[in-house]
């Protein structure tokens, strides 16, 4: 480095403009980007703890402090506790079955065999859809008389009258979760493939040389192996659900009878629909240890699997 | 040496032959649910595709056979979709809001990444660690006070609004993926054009953004994704119709209280659908690479 700096100090000697002061240029070569992420996500951040503190409604934005006044609002309403324990209890059953099936999912993806690209370019749909286009086709496919699942159903002598899948409440949250399931499982599974790919060739044939059998190798090479990529899978899943409030809108709109409402889409009726922007605020806020707590496991894991 | 050289590759041969006889099992297993995953993946979607067909008395006989035509299929509805809806206009506006969100981000994250990967600050570490952090960080936790931003800023109600918020969600991403891929090219080559007489500025531009080219490119087509598939901020800043979105428009504009256009909803979504996945699937391989790259540099 030293020998380098010398060399183009012998070179460019005497010219020396900006273009060359490193000290200087990378700072500069960052700034448009700080600033921008400062602006426009650290300082409403803010906001929101600020408005969450405040009387701040779409109607009349002046701010006045009320202190916990809204916590207390929200805490005195049932739906709110609901949402809470609808984001747990969706977050929570759709990551064991999102690990689960990207896991088999990677496998299939890592294999080779024919028509490979067309079931690679179904297999994503899910993922590369813009979420609430696939939440319309879910809305179809679960609909109260058109459904095709019920038809089959009836057709095969399994149900009298139709399921009313998003009518009933636990089965309205049953199709949130499978929907969210269904959307994030190709993520997770392209994430453990790429974790697949890189596990060392040798392991393995060692262990096959050695003897051991598929399930022995998947048990005591593979999983412990790939265990942080999976859950590095599994928490970027999570933040991607629990932060979610499109499949809800549209599939429900937190319906029937707020049985399926979630955080985020409780905030957006509170505060958007609701006008009170204050609410609105203190419920999305909600969302930050959770969020906080996933980042953190995130980061621990890829440094960890960057020592091994 | 030798004698046990002979005992792996007999060793090796006996596990080839095992795995040949489970083979022909293991490959129908395989195609079984190779296939059965990409059923259940694209389920919707193909039901769409049957739907989109549909003429009304065959799609609304709640005892017909929903998986096949009852009556001739029809393009009326898809031709309603481009002619009698906004869809059109949805289209447009997420194309030239993503475009230009992309050139922004585009602007913004090239230097910042290079600033990351090449030119050794002593907390370049730790901003990693935070763009990786803004990059978790949702709409839903935002969209409120940033719906005050808006209105202040006087672009309530216009697709600029979304211009404006949206490489808040493209940039960190972004920084992440270019970090993997310019970490990726050997720097003898930038010290090289250096040595000739280009300055660091000259030699980033000159060298290492074309080299980084196809990296850039994969960087392109994943902002301009998620760019169309943002809806809490449209959905919490744009109203007109002639504002819209796909991600929006589609599900407020084509259902209309208790009327769902089903066959041209499903049209747009399966359109939609498909090309981007299309686009997508190229570039999936340098999607992967670019993420473990940058993990790996961090």
């Amino acid at each position: 480095m030293a020998g380098l700096s010398l060399k183009r100090a012998a070179v460019t000697a005497g010219r020396r403009s900006l273009g060359d002061r490193e000290g200087l240029l990378a700072p500069l070569f960052l700034l448009p980007a700080v600033i921008y992420i400062f602006a426009l996500v650290a300082v409403p951040f803010v906001l929101a703890i600020g408005f969450s503190f405040s009387d701040v409604t779409a109607g009349d934005p002046s701010f006045d402090w009320v202190g916990l006044d809204n916590y207390r609002a929200i805490f005195d309403d049932p739906v709110f506790w609901r949402s809470l324990r609808n984001t747990f209890v969706l977050t929570g059953v759709s990551m064991v079955l999102v690990v689960v099936l990207a896991k088999a999912l990677a496998l299939i993806l890592v294999a080779d065999f024919r028509g490979k690209w067309l079931v690679r370019l179904l297999v994503l749909l899910p993922w590369t859809t813009p979420i609430s286009l696939a939440a319309v086709a879910w809305l179809w496919m679960l609909d109260s008389i058109f459904s095709p699942i019920d038809w089959v159903l009836r057709s095969l002598g399994l149900i009298e009258s139709n399921t009313f899948w998003l009518g009933k409440p636990d089965l309205a949250m049953a199709s949130v979760i499978a929907v969210q399931t269904w959307r994030i499982v190709p993520l997770a599974a392209v994430i453990i493939m790429a974790g697949l790919i890189s596990l060392p060739k040798e392991v393995d044939d060692a262990a096959r040389v050695d003897g051991a059998g598929f399930w022995r190798k998947l048990w005591e090479i593979t999983i412990p192996l790939m265990l942080p990529v999976i859950a590095v899978a599994a928490l970027f899943g999570a933040i991607l659900t629990f932060t979610d409030m499109t499949v809800v809108y549209v599939l429900t709109r937190g319906g029937p009878n707020n049985a399926t409402q979630v955080l985020s889409s409780w905030a957006y009726f509170k505060g958007i629909e609701g006008g009170s922007l204050a609410q609105g605020a203190a419920v999305a806020l909600f969302l930050f240890p959770l969020l906080l707590a996933a980042a953190i496991a995130i980061l621990r894991l890829v440094r960890r699997m960057r020592v091994s | 040496m030798t004698a046990i050289d002979v005992a792996d590759s007999r060793q090796v041969e006996r596990a080839r032959v095992q795995a040949a006889r489970k083979g022909t099992l293991g490959r129908v297993a395989l195609y079984v649910m190779a296939f059965g995953a990409a059923f259940l993946a694209a389920g919707p979607f193909l039901w769409g595709i049957i739907t989109m067909f549909k003429a009304d008395p065959d799609l609304y006989t709640k005892a017909n056979n929903p998986f096949i035509f009852n009556q001739a299929p029809t393009l009326k509805h898809v031709d309603f979709l481009f002619t009698g809806t906004p869809f059109t206009t949805f289209l447009w506006n997420t194309v030239w809001v993503g475009l230009l969100v992309v050139a922004i981000t585009l602007v913004v994250s090239l230097p910042a990444a290079y600033s990351l990967a090449r030119l050794d600050m002593p907390w370049a570490g730790p901003l990693g660690i935070a763009i990786f952090f803004v990059y978790l960080v949702p709409p839903t936790l935002l969209f409120i006070s940033l719906s005050r931003v808006v209105v202040e800023l006087g672009l309530q109600d216009s697709t600029w609004s979304l211009v404006l918020v949206y490489p808040t969600i493209t940039i960190p991403v972004s920084v992440w993926l270019l970090i993997g891929f310019l970490s990726s090219i050997p720097r003898d080559i930038e010290e090289q054009a250096m040595v000739d007489g280009y300055s660091r500025v000259g030699a980033f531009v000159r060298t290492v953004i074309p080299l980084a080219f196809p990296g850039i490119v994969a960087v392109v087509v994943f902002a301009f994704t998620l760019t169309a598939h943002e809806f809490i901020y449209a959905l919490t800043f744009v109203s007109p119709s002639a504002h819209k979105t796909i991600s929006i428009g589609v599900p407020t504009e084509l259902i209309r209280g208790d009327v769902f256009f089903w066959q041209s909803l499903q049209a747009a979504g399966v359109i939609v659908a498909i090309s981007i996945a299309f686009v997508f699937n190229l570039f999936l391989g340098r999607f992967v690479s670019g993420f473990t790259q940058g993990a790996v540099k961090g």
